[in-house]
């Protein structure tokens, strides 16, 4: 255990090539540790039903040979750059082009998602891409009210998706209740849920929050999973009707929407039309979560993630605040999760797993906790990003979770490290996010 | 004591485990008037005000409030944010607690939270935009900007309140505290970290609240140039308990005040005793 | 009542490896603050490691069962412990003073990488080992023909529990380390003026947590005879859950919490449904919590105000 020689120190930080080499050298002997027996040896259920291994040397090798020489480059490029300090990563002349990039990029980004159907018309891929990414966008920016807004801390929010997806996908196909009815009243279930989650977490705080909520999602989904009778179990729910342009079907009968407008008839029309189903929502959540910022709720939702004992003291029912808070949060999500049973037309718990809470936790910490913007790059990013690495296949969530690690050092408070004020009398100046209270729950 | 009080304190306990931090206290604050609360360090002071304003549930007691209106309530039947709501009893605290990330007018908006509630239809009528929310809203503006002026923030009203020096951050939570029109506000230290000309400009915007305002005001303040200079009735409390009260000179010249502040605290001791000569 | 005598030994057990795994979580809280979510998978390698130790050892002609398990306990322990020292100096120590849910979300992201490594390197299939150690006591022969068992194994993983938390608790309240650590637990920055040196007591931390994860990563595997590369979550959560259910930060606390979190799981599966034993461990969990705010044996929060 070598913990005080490979330590980095801010201030006198030796140089020199002997002490670059013993660090990689360090480096290299720790790989190798760690590495001997899970990637120097394959186990595998042999045929006869035991176990039986196999070496893989030149693997292990190669892979402590990878992290001395990876530790030498690391280490050559702190001395070339100087000590990294998080502020000054970025230049400040390029900080500065970025805050004025910024005004431009929202509308930017608004224009270019508008045009997306028409730029990829053609382009299948790309088009389903765009309606997973709004899905994401749409689910941060409804868990951005709990946790960036109110500061209170979620990892079950999946828990909200699953019961708005199977609530639009049970009513449909028991009750044939169309998508249009169906919205709202998933809407609904989800929040009433966020409301009776809300109520027992009232008085905790942090991390008991944390595992509370976390637990919930993990009930939600195991009560679906289990109550085969009514959900149709790890099985799932098939044959969900797809959404209808207000009754107008998307498909290539008679009485579609091809049809009636006399012209022909193509799939493409349906993603078209979901890609701006999804649009249209996730800019109402935006419009919503915007204008409630700039009401009294809002503003106490704030306030709570700032200081919850003032807000006691200023007569704030920090109780109601709370649950309204878990409550829009969940609404949502139900939304998010009734659009997204109708666009796969096929749901099963494993879309509902503790990964989807804590993918939608990250895009709203990423983000920069309490910005729709910072959450709309976040979500494109991960998402995206997640998608360049199909090609990796197995190690796709590998270098994932090593992607997720680097970007919270890189940036622990997120890509856009400020807030908006919501009222403002002469100057409309951003409050950096070093002010900014996380929350205690 | 006679007159008109606004708050009654009628033999309040406050034990915590096998500790009485408050025992059998009685005591009244008049209406219109600045009543001061003091004590060595450890009196117990923080424990009233906290009992008062529903953070601790009292062990025993009573703790009336008499409204302008006739209405009575016990404060210790009502907890937390209905003290502030209902009872309408605002505070500040020792430690300040502003919504640092938050602008110095939001601040003052959030202190509006009910009445901005009840404006907004609870939140149905903001969210279409009518306008009966926005001339609420405008008023609302309007107050936080007047209560800026009086405490000198105007130029800072867009400035996160966690930027401001400390003590511009003591007279926004005053502010903030009055935004909420209290009957009876509750300063814990308020002169607390000041300097001698903050600390003087504290003492005129304490008295132009309560000439004004007509607001009654309960302190807590170890600071006795503010004390002497603007409470009209001082209670004086130790272990616990008050060993004196009555006007600020009185108090002053009690021996067993002087003789609590000496056991207690030489430097305090000191400072009681200079403050009269 | 032989039933449930059985059912409570089954229990103990589980609740034996839960509260191994339910101390990493509440030590590294208690000193950092901070869930490390990636102690789960922490609790898989040290079971693979342990497997894939144990393996080698039988095919260089090692035959003395005591002497492989006792090699394959320390290999797994010390193998284990540097990848929770490794894992602490690349994800969280770059995030020390930051906000508080940057390190939380590192952890999740470590969590990724670490389930997804033991997949990637060794295969997403289950990985059986045949019994090692057999034999049992049968304790009392039931009128029906039910008889209360009491296996080698399950003497061993007890009895492995109470020799590893005697020893762990006389490391926290005999040592010089046990001191650092909960004098960094009170106040690091004054821990760091007496001349404690933190960053080194943190990582001690993590080592020692790690360590223990590897101990009922092995019991584990020893007592159900697999590990697979998902094993980790669901342990993890379990022994999170038991960590919090018996008041986070609290060591006494967190075996406590181990052993309850164990027996409702069996319990419940013997008397109600094998399906919602989970439900149910959950459930609990915010029953007690609305009531307990901080956990069973958690210091309750006193608001400063």
């Amino acid at each position: 255990m070598s913990a005080t020689s490979a330590r980095p120190s801010h201030a006198a930080q030796p140089s020199g090539g002997a002490f670059i080499l013993k660090k990689a050298l360090i480096s290299a002997l720790v790989a190798l540790v760690l590495f001997s027996l899970m990637i120097g040896v394959r186990t595998e259920a042999g045929p006869q039903g035991g176990l039986i291994y196999w070496t893989r040397f030149g693997d292990l090798a190669a892979l402590v040979a990878t992290v001395f020489g990876g530790s030498i480059i690391v280490e050559l490029l702190r001395q070339w750059w100087g000590p990294i300090d998080k502020d000054s990563l970025v230049p400040k002349p390029v900080q500065s082009a970025m805050s004025f990039a910024g005004r431009w990029l929202a509308p930017a980004l608004l224009v270019f998602a508008f045009l997306v159907p028409v730029i990829f018309y053609d382009q299948r891929y790309i088009l389903d891409l765009s309606i997973l990414v709004l899905t994401y966008v749409m689910l941060g920016w409804g868990l951005n009210v709990v946790v960036g807004l109110a500061g209170l801390l979620d990892l079950g929010y999946v828990a909200f998706y699953a019961v708005g997806a199977y609530s639009y996908a049970l009513l449909a196909t028991n009750f044939g209740l169309s998508f249009w009815v169906c919205l709202p009243l998933a809407g609904i279930l989800a929040a009433f849920w966020g409301v009776l989650l809300g109520f027992p977490v009232l008085r905790l705080r942090g991390d008991y929050l944390a595992i509370v909520t976390l637990a919930f999602g993990e009930i939600i989904r195991l009560v679906i999973i289990n109550w085969q009778s009514l959900t149709g179990g790890p099985n799932g729910v098939s044959g969900i009707p797809r959404p209808t342009m207000f009754g107008i079907p998307l498909d290539n009968s008679d009485s579609g929407l091809a049809a009636r407008l006399g012209i022909e008839f193509s799939p493409t029309h349906r993603l078209v039309f979901l890609f701006y189903l999804i649009l249209a929502m996730a800019l109402l959540t935006n419009w919503v979560t915007i204008r409630l910022r700039r009401l009294p709720i809002g503003r106490a939702w704030e306030a709570l993630r700032e200081d919850e004992v003032a807000c006691r003291a200023l007569g704030i029912n920090t109780t109601t605040t709370k649950l309204t808070a878990f409550a829009t949060g969940a609404m949502f999500g139900g939304f998010a999760g009734a659009f997204f049973a109708t666009r796969q037309g096929f749901i099963s718990p494993e879309s509902f797993t503790f990964q989807e809470s804590a993918l939608v936790l990250a895009i709203v910490v990423l983000g920069g906790m309490g910005s729709q913007l910072g959450v709309a790059l976040a979500a494109l990013t991960m998402i995206g990003g997640f998608e360049l690495f199909r090609g990796l296949d197995q190690y796709r969530m590998l270098v994932f979770g090593i992607a997720m690690v680097l970007l919270m050092i890189w940036r622990p408070r997120g890509l856009i490290g400020h807030r908006a004020p919501t009222v403002f009398l002469e100057r409309n100046q951003a409050i950096s996010s070093d002010l900014v209270k996380e929350g205690h729950g | 004591m006679s007159g008109d009080p606004i708050l009654t304190v009628d033999r309040l306990m406050m034990r915590f485990g096998g500790i009485i931090a408050v025992n059998e206290l009685s005591f009244t604050a008049e209406r219109r008037k600045i009543t001061a609360l003091i004590g060595p360090n450890g009196a117990g002071k923080t424990t009233v005000f906290n009992c008062i304003t529903g953070f601790y549930r009292p062990s025993g007691g009573a703790i009336r409030l008499a409204h302008d209106d006739g209405r009575t309530i016990q404060l210790e039947r009502l907890n937390d944010f209905r003290i502030a709501k209902q009872a309408k009893v605002a505070r500040t605290f020792q430690n300040i607690r502003l919504f640092p990330g938050m602008t110095a007018l939001e601040n003052l908006m959030v202190a509006q939270h009910n009445a901005l509630m009840r404006a907004s239809g609870l939140t149905v009528l903001g969210l279409l935009g009518l306008p009966s929310w926005r001339e609420a809203e405008r008023r609302a503006i309007d107050l936080a900007r007047a209560w800026l002026d009086r405490v000198g923030l105007l130029d800072r009203a867009d400035d996160a309140a966690g930027n401001l020096p400390y003590g511009d951050q003591r007279r926004l939570e005053i502010a903030r505290a009055m935004c909420t029109e209290p009957a009876l506000l509750c300063l814990d230290e308020p002169a607390a970290g000041l300097n001698a000309r903050e600390s003087g400009g504290l003492n005129e915007l304490l008295l132009s609240i309560r000439n004004e305002q007509g607001t009654s005001i309960l302190l807590i303040e170890h600071d006795m140039s503010v004390v002497m200079e603007i409470s009209d009735h001082v209670v004086v409390m130790d272990y616990g308990v008050k060993i004196a009260e009555g006007t600020p000179q009185a108090v002053r010249d009690d021996p067993k005040v002087i003789a609590a502040y000496l056991g207690a605290d030489e430097e305090e001791a000191i400072a009681v005793m200079e403050s009269g000569t | 009542m032989d039933y449930f005598a059985q059912q409570l030994i089954n229990g103990l057990v589980l609740g034996s490896i839960y509260g191994l795994i339910a101390i990493g979580y509440t030590m590294v809280y208690g000193i950092v603050g901070m869930i490390n979510f990636a102690h789960g998978d922490i609790f898989m390698i040290g079971g693979f490691i342990a497997l894939i130790s144990f393996l080698v050892l039988v095919s260089l002609g090692l035959t003395a069962i005591p002497l492989i398990l006792l090699i394959v306990l320390l290999v797994s322990m010390a193998i284990t412990a540097l990848y929770g020292w490794t894992i602490e100096r690349i994800a969280y120590r770059p995030l020390r003073h930051s906000f508080r849910l940057a390190p939380m979300l590192s952890a999740i992201g470590m969590s990724f990488v670490l389930t997804n490594f033991s997949q990637v390197s060794q295969g997403a299939r289950v990985k059986p080992v045949p019994p090692i150690i057999t034999g049992g006591y049968t304790l009392h022969e039931g009128s029906q023909g039910f008889a209360v068992q009491l296996s080698n194994i399950q003497i061993m993983v007890v009895l492995a529990t109470i020799v590893v938390l005697a020893l762990f608790t006389w490391l926290v309240s005999r040592t010089r380390l046990g001191r650092d650590m909960r004098a960094c637990e009170q106040d690091q920055t004054m821990a760091a003026l007496l001349g404690v040196d933190v960053d080194r007591t943190i990582s001690m931390t993590f080592v020692i947590g790690a360590a223990l994860a590897a101990v009922a990563g092995m019991m584990y595997l020893l007592y159900y005879g697999l590990v697979d590369f998902f094993m980790g979550f669901v342990a993890g959560i379990k022994a999170f859950t038991a960590a919090v259910l018996g008041g986070i930060g609290s060591l006494p606390g967190a075996m406590l919490g181990g052993l309850a979190i164990g027996l409702i799981e069996t319990f419940w599966s013997a008397y109600f449904s094998v399906e919602y034993k989970d439900v149910a461990a959950f459930s609990i969990l915010i029953v007690v919590l609305i009531f307990m705010p901080t956990g069973l044996l958690g210091r309750p929060e006193v608001e400063k105000v």
